[in-house]
């Protein structure tokens, strides 16, 4: 019987787990999501930003990274159209083109915001931590036309702002390493204040940015996501994700300790002590 | 013999099983999307068509979870053609065109403004790049190479070492008490100097770990372990995101019973 525990198949444990999903997503019940210190850095400054103020936001994510971001994404872009300031959209990574200007478009619709006047998508670029730097010099030099073809100079929503020192905050929401590249090579040399949204994954590796105030904010994973649209009261994806979240993670602590409860009993510990090739 | 004959005859069993299973999973498909199409639960237009794509390579993805498949295998290979094709067109649009191609070779032509050949620099150190196809010209490659390491290196020493170093230290050498902060911080800067110390003496390897490094040395494994657990739940949490997303677009955009 042990035997057959410590060999499930793991089939098994898969089902378990989209079964749980599934039927924490049908079941209506709500878990409080209340919002921590790090999300709330970023909800604080973008409140206290007059109107008109110049926020950047870079998509540097692709579909892989979707379910996590373009959530945290659409819940910031209706606080920053909801108070009036003009976002500037551009990506780092060519899969996030489509989700970026998805993004910036479908929401801006709802508060009737008009691109090259209201926001603006500057689209893709190569080049990361050489065309950070370039912004930082001249925005238009980095960006002659917008997304769309437009030349960046005439759009009324880049008045005022010449280079990266101009903008009054950016934000990065990264799947990858570009949150560090931004700051290494945007926030600390052109002084902008910064916060930062990311995949769960590589949450842990930027708290130290928090602690050493190199960002004001910190979004980590769909749960950052959920905690920002509580505080824009704009409960969606996210939010809605926190049930079958709290009910899987639930699952997996069972696991963890029923398969080590198992593995104690079936005395597989001795074998891992004596090293596989020991003799019994 | 007979043990091998009896493997080889379970196989078989196994991959008709197999192949049924494919077979019936592809028809309930099918018979399913009809069934929304017929019933008027997706219009027929390309939103309704992209959702079905959609549903059936996730579907086909996840089904790698019970076995390596053809349908896993066709959506796998489908993605990585998409996504070279995507990026090579938006790379075109969004980089190559307005920087390259408009500057440089529409005025030669047009003769409406004058051409940037300054582009011609940067574009030649790209060429080059390219050479390393060729066994004979791949010399070439080197300036490239040469220019973006010695670039690179001019731009990252410096800003690494002032972000990820001295900007690090900061932190890690806070005055405990400086008056109005709560006890918790306090505790936090006592946790987060100890967590340093420890951890570098457990990485400096010239002094035997015995005695009191070896203590200090223990208690750093320990703060690494801890470190290690908060990064395997934040991976936890993210796959579970992952898979949560896509129940959601398939109870919610697909099978419509979720609101």
């Amino acid at each position: 019987m042990l035997d057959k525990l410590v060999n499930i198949d793991r089939r098994i444990i898969f089902a378990l787990v989209a079964a749980a999903v599934v039927i924490s997503l049908l079941m209506s019940f709500s878990l409080p999501v209340p919002a921590t210190p790090p999300v709330m850095g970023i909800y604080d400054k973008i409140n206290d930003m007059p109107p008109g103020s110049h926020v950047l936001i870079a998509f540097d994510y692709d579909p892989a990274a979707k379910e996590e971001l373009q959530p945290m994404a659409i819940a910031l872009l209706h606080h920053c159209y909801s108070r009036d300031l003009t976002v500037i959209g551009l990506t780092l990574w060519p899969g996030g083109t489509g989700l970026a200007e998805q993004a910036l478009t479908s929401i801006a619709r709802q508060y009737n915001r008009k691109s090259g006047e209201d926001f603006v998508f500057l689209g893709y670029k190569p080049g990361v931590a050489s065309l950070i730097i370039n912004m930082g010099e001249n925005l238009y030099t980095a960006f002659p036309a917008d997304f769309y073809g437009n030349d960046t100079k005439t759009l009324p929503a880049l008045q005022g702002v010449e280079s990266l020192r101009d903008l009054d905050y950016v934000i990065d929401l990264a799947a990858g390493a570009s949150i560090e590249t931004w700051i290494a090579f945007g926030k600390e040399k052109y002084k902008f204040d910064m916060g930062a949204g990311c995949t769960a994954v590589i949450g842990p590796d930027l708290y130290p940015f928090l602690d050493s105030d190199q960002i004001n904010g910190l979004m980590a994973g769909l749960k950052g996501a959920a905690e920002y649209e509580v505080l824009v009261k704009y409960p969606a994806q996210a939010v809605e994700g926190m049930r079958p979240q709290s009910v899987t993670h639930a699952l997996i602590v069972v696991f963890v300790i029923f398969s080590n409860a198992v593995f104690f009993a079936s005395g597989g510990w001795r074998t891992v002590r004596r090293g596989p090739g020991a003799r019994r | 013999m007979a043990h091998s004959a009896q493997r080889t005859g379970g196989e078989e069993m196994n991959r008709s099983t197999d192949f049924w299973i494919l077979v019936g999973t592809l028809i309930a498909f099918t018979v399913i999307n009809t069934l929304f199409f017929a019933i008027g639960s997706f219009k027929i237009n390309w939103d309704s068509f992209g959702i079905v794509i959609a549903v059936g390579l996730t579907l086909a993805m996840y089904s790698f979870l019970y076995k390596d498949n053809p349908a896993f295998k066709i959506a796998e290979n489908l993605y990585v053609g998409v996504a070279l094709g995507y990026t090579v067109i938006i790379t075109w649009y969004n980089a190559l065109k307005p920087d390259i191609y408009d500057p440089l070779f529409v005025p030669i032509f047009t003769k409406a403004t004058e051409p940037e050949y300054l582009v011609i620099v940067p574009m030649i150190l790209g060429i080059f790049m390219l050479m390393r196809i060729s066994a004979r010209l791949s010399w070439l490659s080197r300036w490239s190479f040469a220019f973006v390491v010695g670039l690179g290196s001019g731009l990252t020493i410096p800003n690494y070492i002032h972000t990820f170093i001295l900007k690090q230290i900061e932190p890690s050498m806070r005055p405990l008490f400086y008056g109005g902060e709560s006890i918790y911080v306090s505790v936090n800067g006592i946790l987060v100097l100890v967590g340093v110390v420890t951890v570098l003496l457990y990485f400096f390897f010239s002094i035997e770990h015995k005695g009191p490094i070896g203590v200090a040395s223990k208690i750093g494994i320990y703060f690494l372990m801890v470190s290690f657990g908060a990064s395997f739940g934040y991976t936890v949490m993210g796959r579970m995101s992952l898979l949560i997303g896509r129940m959601i677009f398939l109870l919610r955009d697909w099978l419509g019973v979720l609101h």
